[in-house]
């Protein structure tokens, strides 16, 4: 990518935990029934079909039981959570329009700071709703469309809208999905026209402020035969002793020869509940890039699927997992080879601490179409106590005769010889282990844009060392 | 009377269950060049973890008194701050940190401020130079498929770039060539100063050499059980442990 850049200024764990002051506009009651589905509906002037969609959603959800494996969501209910909270903000396309209160979360977390030094675009949700979407006049001239969901819904890409929403990640494949499509709102929608490339990513940014609430986002993103982008989501939350819901959805559509890096860093509080859902369909030379850091929430399901369609699709997987105290995430990647010579390799990486627990859950289906494709799958585990927990759960389906797979896994805890070689030149007990903690990160911190880089080497500090 | 640098008292060392060291003596002033020889499992190396503080060793009793105060129950990274190095013998591979990254951070964790950039890197590829390191080295993975040799070099370059009170080197020769020997030594010289002092194990004649020695000692039966000058080292090189009242093997 070019606009790479050198440095970036720090930003303070106290950012993350402000808890904004600003009142909501408007908040539905908790729990879910048809009478709160329409008053979302209403409150977001939906379309008629969306409305439909979204009340046929909730009754998938309320068919649907709950996973049967994974950690525990006992703690997760339903009736407590308050699905769509309205910032009191219209959304803007500058900043001095934001409400005060708004803005000053998004510049503590450095928002517009990384949006005048080396983004495309960006978009800010605060809750429930969109309060800023900006894409630079160069970007939007290559005709590429970066806006929020509400505003693609109703305008020219209506059409390409409706054709592709929730068409990857039905309502109908889990509950969360049918949670989502009952009341999601907010997040962005990209469109880049056939042969366009992006040279400097967008980035989409959630903050999650409200107690008690649920975030649904909805990010779609279309790419035309060869066209190529980068698309970066943070988010982040401070911290309430009640449980949050994030169940957001992305679904990403790769034509012919395109090129897709989705970058996500997620530091939700400890008392988020994470299921989340991602899906990229790629065709022919066309490739998708997740690049994943997990850090935050109390539990986590989450899964980014690849489904090469197409002859020389290609998907690559690189993804860390942290996991502290309370902490139960489960997370993975999944890949589907339908066509020939489509190339898979996922690199996932976790760490576990103070009794927090890890899986890796892979899941590779080779169909009896997709011949000389090749799957590479590697994890890595490390452990920083004996109370600490990593599990690993690949899955594996190979119906082609003549494909390339390769595994390995490795599960360690930290070298107590390599701590003390560290503390003999001076580094503190802690220092060591988060220098050691760090090294082990490397090879995903190095695929993050330096910001994100900066920012996942200063989580794994804060976690380790507390400052 | 001015204080010894180091002065080990008693010292009984454990690992585990086993006594590996038991009732040690030894003192290092301030300038001095100490040798220590033994045979192989006499605890040359427990000697030097133990002052080090490597919580795999336990010491059950008697004091390791550094500028007079006794360090024994004192974590590695205090005893570094107080100006105590260790050379190891194989040292750890720490993947995804790089070899500068590292030294910077020891230098900064020492010296309590991490030192600018730019000088740092210029100062520590003039010594990497020195040691025959190519500069590429500062960028590689700390010991992460270093040679036997490299990994030696590196911990030389800790060594000149930390510029501690005391500097124990175990085995800092093991596995070189004739070349890299050589290397190694100059550098150790390079490290003296007329204030700072060392604490050479080694079975290799050749690496001290040219370095000014004034005390060998030979650890046998759990402590130091024979200390003379350096015609000592000759005497062992040429005629093994025997030579110097010990039964065969």
């Amino acid at each position: 990518m070019s606009g790479e850049k050198k440095s970036v200024s720090e930003i303070s764990r106290s950012v993350y935990d402000r808890k904004g002051k600003a009142a909501p506009k408007f908040k539905v009651q908790s729990g879910l029934t048809p009478e709160i589905i329409r008053t979302i509906s209403d409150e977001k002037n939906d379309p008629d079909w969306m409305r439909e969609f979204r009340l046929r959603s909730l009754e998938i959800y309320e068919e649907t039981e709950l996973p049967a494996w994974g950690y525990p969501l006992d703690a997760l209910n339903m009736d407590d959570i308050v699905t769509y909270v309205r910032p009191d903000a219209r959304q803007s396309h500058d900043w001095e329009s934001v409400p005060d209160e708004i803005k000053s979360t998004f510049e503590a977390l450095g928002i517009p700071e990384a949006e005048r030094t080396g983004l495309a675009g960006v978009g800010a949700q605060y809750d429930s709703e969109v309060v800023y979407h900006s894409i630079k006049k160069e970007v939007a001239e290559l005709g590429v469309v970066y806006t929020d969901m509400d505003s693609a819904l109703r305008g020219e890409y209506a059409g390409m809208v409706r054709e592709h929403f929730m068409k990857l990640l039905p309502a109908s494949e889990h509950k969360f999905l049918a949670l989502h499509g009952a009341v999601w709102s907010g997040g962005s929608f990209v469109y880049v026209p056939d042969g366009v490339e992006v040279p400097i990513p967008l980035q989409s940014y959630f903050r999650f402020n409200a107690a008690g609430a649920g975030q649904f986002e909805h990010t779609l993103i279309i790419l035309g035969k060869g066209a190529s982008l980068h698309f970066i989501e943070g988010c982040s939350a401070p911290k309430y002793n009640v449980a949050n819901l994030h169940a957001g959805c992305v679904e990403l559509y790769v034509a012919e020869g395109a090129r897709l890096r989705y970058s996500t860093i997620e530091n939700w509080s400890k008392n988020m509940y994470n299921l989340n859902s991602k899906r990229a369909t790629v065709e022919k030379g066309g490739a998708i890039e997740w690049v994943s850091g997990s850090f935050g929430s109390h539990t986590s399901f989450l899964y980014p699927m690849s489904i090469l369609r197409g002859e020389h699709a290609r998907c690559e997987y690189t993804g860390i997992t942290f996991a502290g105290a309370g902490q139960e995430l489960d997370t993975g990647a999944q890949v589907l080879h339908l066509a020939p010579n489509t190339t898979s390799h996922i690199s996932a990486k976790s760490i576990s601490k103070n009794g927090g627990k890890s899986t890796f859950r892979g899941g590779v289906t080779v169909s009896e179409n997709a011949s000389g494709s090749k799957i590479s799958v590697a994890c890595d585990s490390l452990m920083l106590d004996s109370r600490s927990r990593s599990d690993t759960v690949p899955v594996m389906d190979i119906r082609a005769a003549n494909a390339d797979v390769g595994y390995e896994a490795k599960i360690g805890r930290i070298s107590e010889q390599a701590i003390y070689y560290l503390m003999s030149r001076g580094l503190s007990e802690n220092d060591a282990k988060a220098m050691i903690v760090g090294g082990f990160a490397e090879p995903i911190s190095k695929e993050l844009p330096l910001e994100y880089a900066v920012e996942m080497n200063r989580l794994i500090n804060l976690e380790i060392t507390g400052n | 009377m001015k204080l010894p640098l180091l002065e080990i008292q008693k010292l009984n060392v454990n690992v585990g269950e086993k006594l590996i060291l038991h009732g040690l003596d030894l003192t290092i002033n301030a300038g001095e060049t100490h040798v220590l020889m033994g045979r192989n499992g006499t605890g040359k190396s427990t000697l030097a973890a133990a002052v080090m503080g490597n919580p795999a060793f336990s010491v059950t009793d008697g004091k390791i008194l550094f500028d007079g105060e006794n360090i024994v129950s004192e974590p590695p990274d205090k005893r570094a701050k107080r100006g105590i190095f260790l050379s190891f013998q194989n040292p750890e591979e720490i993947p995804g940190v790089s070899l500068e990254n590292f030294i910077r951070s020891a230098v900064g964790a020492v010296s309590g401020e991490t030192p600018r950039l730019m000088r740092f890197q210029k100062e520590l590829y003039a010594k990497m130079e020195s040691l025959g390191l190519s500069k590429a080295y500062a960028d590689r993975e700390l010991n992460v498929g270093f040679s036997g040799g490299e990994k030696k070099k590196s911990e030389i370059l800790q060594l000149l770039t930390l510029s501690p009170k005391l500097a124990i080197l175990d085995e800092a020769d093991s596995g070189l060539d004739v070349d890299a020997v050589r290397v190694v030594a100059e550098g150790i010289n390079r490290y003296r100063n007329g204030g700072n002092a060392l604490l050479i194990i080694t079975h290799n004649k050749r690496l001290v050499e040219d370095i000014k020695v004034d005390f060998v000692h030979v650890l046998r039966d759990k402590k130091i059980g024979l200390t003379g000058g350096r015609e000592l080292i000759d005497t062992i090189s040429d005629g093994g442990f025997g030579a110097v009242g010990e039964a065969a093997e």
